[in-house]
């Protein structure tokens, strides 16, 4: 299996619209001013080569919004455990969230599994793309890591001019790239191109905040009690629209909808947020994260404390969709720089 | 979308039968449960069940009983919300799901063989009770053992009858005291703090083991910690809202832990410091 391969960009359609003939292929979408989101697409023209993170990130494909986890007959009290999949092909996957995929996958594949995501995600084709450069000030890939490809896809494209050069990383990846027949083996020069690229990046990308990958998780471990997050109490309107659009943010609730006949029904799993008043609030009205200053600080601990002790890396994948977000302006770069300045 | 039966899930619930159901109190009933096919449903004391009416919901609910009840197990539930409103409606014969048990319960094996100490405040003796149950039935395998129980009025006791067994048994100092008294109370008056000074143990081989409500933790711990009981020694059991049970859905998050999964019973060396635990 050669490594890399190269498809001439005039070809994109030809190969998205061979894919798209035999099965789903989601792909970035324009939707109005610098609003982009991933959706369904059936030829390449569709496709916004150049998009900034997409408004919900690919978590939609393996953590819908709503999925059904049992379905149930009352008169018979009988309850089925329920899995609903599809097949299909991402294309377009920036590295910060193909490490956001990473991150789920640790998440769900944790015991116990969680075998409805664990059957979804491997239905999924991952084709990422590179970032030649910045999407925009909100990003900050850099200093978690995720500015270079670090896996977690079948394909991964690189935009070089009139090619994209192409990383064959799994054997799906490429029998994707036989079947389509319009790669051709990458060339020296190409590859030379590539490297080019990435030298290219190191200078373009620099820490986006004033500490560095290592210093953030002792940062954050000494900072549960900082000024920053009174501040942020003040600012946040607890709408969850940071927790949403997070690629990493996997919080849900569980409830039941009965059908209208009233003996037949669902259970199903919705995605819940933390910055809502009542999520951990228990029956008798003690809730434990009362307080906003206390829920932001319980979503950012979640991003840059938890899960490093627990899985040992950042989940916080920098795409700056938290940032861009947010109606009362909380900026993740300006929450982490605030903490840093006043190390309390 | 393709949509199929999953044969293994983690949501699928254990049809359950109501073998008993009484009222406890004016707010919280008792019920006897086996689950169906003679399944035991083989839980450690301190563990607690997901109880699921369909259409309806699922609520995370201790496990009242000790596990040497292979049969049956007991729950005691408040009505406080929607899934405990539907149950508190339900009676004997009703059917319901189980799912679990879940969580890590009271480490008995830790335990056996050293003095103990329990104190329940309020509604904190319905998991204790698994454990002190337990410790009853096994008796001769733990040292001394203290019971301090205390609630709001004499009308909240739980557990009544049992209760009055424990008080007579010789081989458990038990002792319990009430907020405020009415006028056929004839035990202690004040607050469960008022009664661990007096108890006489040695700290170096007791284990003290505390569940109740949030408020009640700050004030018994200290009272504890001043007979110098090792943090190592002292067990909590703490209380968060729960959906999943299985780590995954984020409502029971106590800091790093996972009420559901790490709890909900954590030693206070765990958790102390640990502002969004205590």
């Amino acid at each position: 299996m050669q490594q890399f391969t190269i498809l001439q960009k005039k070809d994109l359609d030809a190969f998205i619209s061979a894919l798209a003939q035999s099965q789903k292929v989601v792909a970035p979408v324009a939707r109005g001013y610098n609003n982009f989101s991933f959706s369904e697409v059936s030829s390449g023209k569709e496709i916004t080569l150049k998009y900034i993170p997409t408004i919900l990130p690919p978590k939609k494909y393996f953590l819908p919004t709503q999925e059904t986890l049992t379905s149930y007959n009352k008169r018979e009290n009988a309850l089925d455990a329920i899995l609903e999949y599809e097949k299909m092909i991402i294309f377009g996957v920036h590295t910060c969230d193909l490490a956001g995929i990473q991150c789920l996958n640790m998440v769900f594949a944790d015991k116990p599994k969680d075998i409805n995501y664990i059957v979804r995600k491997n239905k999924i084709a991952i084709i990422g793309l590179e970032c030649n450069d910045y999407c925009d000030e909100y990003a900050s890939c850099c200093v978690v890591d995720n500015h270079l490809p670090n896996g977690g896809y079948d394909l991964f494209f690189t935009d070089l001019g009139d090619i994209f050069i192409v990383h064959i990383n799994t054997m799906l990846g490429d029998e994707l790239v036989n079947k389509a027949a319009v790669f051709k083996p990458a060339d020296a020069k190409a590859l030379r191109a590539l490297e080019l690229l990435r030298e290219k990046k190191r200078s373009i990308f620099k820490a986006e905040v004033k500490v560095k990958h290592e210093d953030l998780k002792p940062l954050f471990d000494r900072s549960f009690e900082h000024e920053v997050w009174k501040d942020l109490d003040k600012r946040c309107v607890a709408c969850g629209n940071c927790t949403n659009v997070c690629p990493t943010c996997y919080c849900f609730d569980i409830v039941d909808e009965p059908n209208l006949d009233l003996n037949t029904g669902a259970r199903y799993r919705r995605w819940d947020s933390c910055q809502n008043e009542p999520f951990a609030r228990v029956a008798g009205n003690e809730n434990f994260r009362k307080e906003r200053s206390q829920r932001q600080r319980h979503r950012y601990m979640r991003k840059f404390k938890y899960p490093v002790d627990k899985y040992s890396r950042y989940f916080c994948t920098g795409c700056g969709r938290c940032s861009r977000t947010c109606m009362a302006e909380i900026r993740l770069k300006e929450t982490i720089n605030e903490l840093a300045k006043g190390a309390k | 979308m393709k949509r199929i039966e999953l044969k293994e899930s983690e949501y699928i619930v254990m049809p359950a039968k109501i073998l008993e159901a009484r009222m406890m109190t004016a707010q919280e009933k008792y019920f006897k449960i086996a689950l169906e096919g003679g399944f035991s449903l083989d839980h450690e004391p301190g563990q607690f069940v997901m109880v699921s009416l369909l259409g309806i919901g699922e609520a995370p609910i201790s496990i009242s009983s000790s596990p040497t009840k292979r049969s049956y197990f007991e729950l005691v539930v408040r009505n406080a919300g929607k899934v405990t409103n539907a149950l508190h409606k339900m009676e004997a014969g009703d059917s319901l799901g189980i799912r679990g048990p879940f969580g890590r319960g009271f480490p008995v094996q830790i335990l056996e063989g050293n003095d103990l100490l329990f104190v329940a405040g309020g509604l904190g003796i319905v998991p204790l009770r698994s454990l002190i149950n337990f410790v009853i039935d096994n008796r001769r395998d733990f040292g001394k053992v203290h019971i301090l129980l205390g609630c709001k009025k004499p009308a909240d006791l739980l557990f009544a009858d049992e209760i009055k067994e424990w008080d007579k048994r010789l081989d458990v100092n038990f002792n319990c005291t009430v907020d405020k008294a009415d006028p056929d109370w004839k035990g202690n008056i004040g607050l469960i703090t008022s009664l661990i000074p007096g108890v006489n143990l040695n700290p170096k081989r007791t284990f003290a083991v505390v569940v109740g409500p949030p408020i009640m933790y700050k004030f018994v711990l200290i009272e504890i910690l001043k007979k110098e009981i090792p943090e190592k020694q002292i067990y909590v059991s703490l209380e968060r809202h729960m959906k999943c049970g299985i780590g995954k859905c984020g409502h029971c998050q106590i800091a790093q832990y996972y009420c559901c999964k790490d709890g909900p019973v954590f030693s206070y060396d765990q958790i102390k410091g640990n502002q969004e635990a205590l």
